[in-house]
C-alpha cells in the first residue's frame, strides 16, 4: 500500500443518500478472483445502458467528472453489502476519498484497509460541498483536516491506528502477525 | 460486586487477545471463521503472496453458496455451470482450500447450503463464540448468542494468517419486544417493522441486542431471521441471550459437544445473558402485538409499510422521489393493489424449512397465477433432504412452482437466478437495493407467507387471506 499524505482534487458529487455497495458495484461483477479492473465496472448500472453505451448525464460520464479523485456522496454511504469489491472499484477508477455525514461501518473497514480515505464531516461543510460540485477540495492526513475551497479547514475523525497505517503505507496484517507470542498464549490458555 | 455487563461484553471481553490502547485498536481472537466462494480468492492470495499459511484450519470452515448453479443437472449431472467466471471462481475454491488445508463442503456435498443455515445445522454456531465471515448476513448467527459479523476481504486473510481481527469496539443498543405477535404475523414482519423504526444506518457503530417477551418465545429458525437483518439497519451484530430453546436446537447436532463436555458447555452458556442493571448506549422498545404483516414499497430495507396500508407520500425527499421512480409506484396507491412477476421463497433469511413449510401451509391446494414465476430455493441440502421427506417439493410442484438446489440464487443473482427489469418480485430475502435481483428489477421484502399468497393471486396479497 502506497503511503498517503495529502489529497488535493476536484471533486465528483452524487447527493444520493444511502448509496449501497450494490450500487457501487453490482453483484454480478463479484465473479472475480482478483483485485484488478473493476473501475470499469464502478457504478455500472447507473453509469451504462444495457447494451453498454454510457449514460452521458450521469456524473462520472461528463467531462467535468475526469481527474477528480474525492467523491462526495449523500448520508448513509456504503451501507449494505460487505463486498470489498467497492472500495476496490472506487480505488481502480481513480477516486482517493470518499466523504459524507455517515459512512456504513463494514464499508469504512474495507476502505481503510485499501487505502481510500472515508471521510465523515459535519452537515454544514457536507451541505456546502453538495452545492458547490468540482470545487478543489485538499485532505491532510496528518492534520486529519480538510478545506473545501478557500474555507475554514474542518477536522474529520479518523482512528489513530489506522492513520499511522495510512500515513506509512503499512497495512494491518503486519501489526497483527507480530502478536503471535500473545495469540499463542491466548490460544493455550483457551485451548479444549 | 462487579458491574453489571451486557451479553455483547461478556462476549467481546472473553476474546480480548491484546486490549486496546490508545494507539491500537483491541486485538480479538476468531473461534469460527467461514467463508465461501466470492469474497475469499483474493484473501487467499495474500496468504500466498506473503507466503504465510492458514493458522487454524480447525477452526476455519468453507462451502460455495453466492455465486453457485441451483439447476440440479449443473450441481450433480455434470452440466456446464453457466457463468464462466462462477466456474471459475467455484475451482478456485477448491484449489485454496486443498492447498492450505481447509475443510471445504464442496458443490456436491450434502452438508453444502448457505454459510449462515449450515453453520447452525452443523452445530459450529454456539454461544459464546465470536465467528465472521465475508459476508454482511454473518449476523445470522447472534441469534445464539454469538459475536457474529460480516467482513471484508482484507480481513477474511487476516482471520486466515492469524485467526485474529484488530476491532474497535461497538456500542450496544437493546431492541426490546415486549407483547405477543399477532396471529398471522412472522417474525420477518418484525425484523422490517423494527428496520423501518430505528432507520437503515440507526445501527451504525453498534451491536443489536433483541431482548424482551416476544423474542424470548420465537424458536430458533425465527430468532435467526431477525439476527440476519441487523445489518440492514446499519448493525454488523445482533445477539440474543441463548437460553433452553437454544440448547435444545443445538444438542445433538453434528459439531454440537458431547457427553460431559455438552453439560460443561452448558453450564458456561446459561452465564451468557446480559446482567441486571447493566446499561446500553440505546434502547427502544416495540410493541409486537400492534404488528401486521410488512412489505417493502422502496429501495432500502427500511421503505417498509404494513400490508393493508398504502405506499407513504413523501414527495419532495429525494431518496423516496427516486424510490418511486425505480420501482415504478404511486405515492398513496394501495400496496395489496402492487402487480407481481416473480416470487422468491428462499436465502438466509427465509431459506430454513420452516420458511418452507409456511410456505407450503399457504400453497397447498393453490396454483401460481397465470404469468408469475414462483421460484423456491432450499437453504441448504439438509433443508432440501427434510422439504422432499415431508412433500413439500410435492405441493410447491403442484403449485407450478421452481425447486432448485440450495444457494443464495435470487436473492442477490450473482448465479443468473435474476429478475428482468422492470418487473415485480416478492421476495422472502433481505435487500431491495436497486438491481439486486438483477438489472431494474423491482424488489418487495416480505415473509414466506405473504410471498406464497402473493403468487397465488398474482398481486401483493395479505397472507392472513390463506389462515
Amino acid at each position: 500500500m502506497q503511503a498517503i499524505k495529502t489529497i488535493h482534487s476536484r471533486t465528483v458529487v452524487m447527493p444520493s443518500t444511502n448509496i449501497d455497495t450494490d450500487q457501487i458495484i453490482p453483484g454480478r461483477f463479484l465473479t472475480t478472483t482478483t483485485k484488478e479492473g473493476l473501475g470499469q465496472q464502478l457504478f455500472a448500472d447507473w453509469r451504462y445502458a444495457a447494451d453498454g453505451t454510457p449514460i452521458a448525464d450521469f456524473i462520472l460520464n461528463r467531462p467535468e467528472a475526469e481527474g477528480c479523485r474525492i467523491l462526495v456522496a449523500g448520508r448513509n454511504l456504503g451501507c449494505g453489502s460487505s463486498r470489498e469489491h467497492a472500495p476496490w472499484a472506487l480505488l481502480d477508477y481513480g477516486f482517493q476519498a470518499v466523504v459524507s455525514t455517515e459512512i456504513a461501518d463494514i464499508f469504512r473497514n474495507n476502505s481503510l484497509k485499501n487505502g481510500l480515505l472515508p471521510i465523515v464531516v459535519d452537515d454544514a461543510t457536507h451541505q456546502w460541498l453538495l452545492a458547490n460540485p468540482g470545487v478543489t477540495v485538499t485532505i491532510d492526513l496528518q492534520s486529519a483536516t480538510l478545506q473545501a475551497a478557500s474555507r475554514e479547514p474542518v477536522s474529520f475523525p479518523i482512528d489513530a491506528f489506522a492513520r499511522y497505517c495510512l500515513l506509512n503505507g503499512v497495512d494491518e496484517l503486519g501489526f497483527l502477525l507480530s502478536k503471535d507470542a500473545e495469540i499463542q498464549r491466548y490460544e493455550s490458555q483457551h485451548a479444549g | 460486586m462487579s458491574t453489571p455487563r451486557t451479553l455483547f461484553e461478556k462476549v467481546w471481553s472473553a476474546h480480548e487477545v491484546v486490549p486496546a490502547t490508545a494507539d491500537t485498536p483491541a486485538v480479538i481472537f476468531i473461534d469460527l471463521h467461514l467463508t465461501h466462494e466470492v469474497t475469499s480468492p483474493q484473501a487467499f492470495a495474500i496468504l500466498r503472496e506473503r507466503g504465510l499459511k492458514v493458522r487454524r484450519p480447525d477452526l476455519t470452515l468453507a462451502t460455495m453458496d453466492h455465486a453457485t448453479p441451483t439447476r440440479t443437472e449443473q450441481v450433480f449431472g455434470g452440466a456446464p455451470i453457466t457463468i464462466d467466471s462462477a466456474a471459475k471462481q467455484i475451482r478456485q475454491l477448491e484449489a485454496n482450500c486443498a492447498d492450505f488445508g481447509v475443510e471445504l463442503l464442496g458443490l456436491q456435498d450434502a452438508r453444502r447450503g448457505i454459510v449462515h443455515i449450515i453453520g447452525p445445522e452443523l452445530g459450529v454456531t454456539q454461544p459464546g463464540k465470536t465467528i465472521v465471515c465475508g459476508d454482511s448476513h454473518t449476523s445470522t448467527h447472534g441469534a445464539f448468542g454469538a459475536l457474529a459479523f460480516g467482513i471484508g476481504t482484507t480481513e477474511v486473510g487476516h482471520v486466515l494468517a492469524t485467526q485474529c481481527l484488530l476491532q474497535k469496539k461497538p456500542k450496544t443498543f437493546a431492541i426490546n419486544v415486549e407483547g405477543e405477535l399477532p396471529n398471522g404475523v412472522t417474525p420477518k414482519d418484525l425484523i422490517l417493522a423494527i428496520i423501518g423504526k430505528v432507520g437503515v444506518s440507526g445501527g451504525t457503530g453498534y451491536v443489536f441486542e433483541y431482548r424482551g417477551s416476544a423474542i424470548r418465545k420465537l424458536n430458533m429458525e425465527q430468532r435467526m431471521t431477525i439476527c440476519n437483518m441487523s445489518i440492514e439497519a446499519g448493525a454488523r451484530a445482533g445477539m440474543i441471550a441463548p437460553d433452553e430453546i437454544t440448547f435444545e436446537y443445538l444438542k445433538d447436532r453434528p459439531r454440537a459437544p458431547k457427553g460431559a463436555a455438552w453439560d460443561k458447555a452448558v453450564n458456561a452458556w446459561r452465564a451468557l445473558v446480559t446482567d441486571d442493571g447493566a446499561v446500553f448506549d440505546r434502547e427502544i422498545t416495540i410493541d409486537a402485538s400492534a404488528l401486521e404483516p410488512m412489505i417493502t414499497y422502496g429501495t432500502n430495507p427500511g421503505m417498509v409499510v404494513p400490508i393493508s396500508g398504502q405506499v407513504p407520500d413523501r414527495a419532495g425527499d429525494p431518496v423516496f422521489d427516486a424510490a418511486m421512480r425505480y420501482m415504478g409506484l404511486t405515492p398513496g396507491q394501495r400496496i395489496q393493489d402492487a402487480p407481481v412477476n416473480v416470487v422468491f421463497v428462499g436465502s438466509c433469511t427465509n431459506g430454513r424449512i420452516s420458511d418452507l413449510r409456511a410456505a407450503a401451509r399457504v400453497l397447498k391446494g393453490h396454483k401460481v397465477a397465470d404469468g408469475v414465476q414462483l421460484l423456491i430455493v432450499p437453504g441448504s441440502q439438509e433443508v432440501k433432504r427434510d422439504a422432499e421427506a415431508e412433500g413439500l417439493d410435492q405441493i410447491f410442484k403442484a403449485a407450478g412452482a421452481d425447486w432448485r438446489e440450495s444457494g443464495c440464487s435470487m436473492c442477490l443473482g450473482m448465479n443468473g437466478d435474476t429478475v428482468a427489469k422492470g418487473q415485480y418480485s416478492v421476495s422472502t430475502s433481505n435487500r431491495n437495493f436497486e438491481g439486486r435481483q438483477g438489472v431494474g428489477a423491482r424488489t418487495l421484502l416480505a415473509s414466506p407467507e405473504t410471498a406464497a399468497a402473493s403468487a397465488i393471486r398474482g398481486k401483493v396479497t395479505d397472507p392472513r387471506e390463506f389462515a
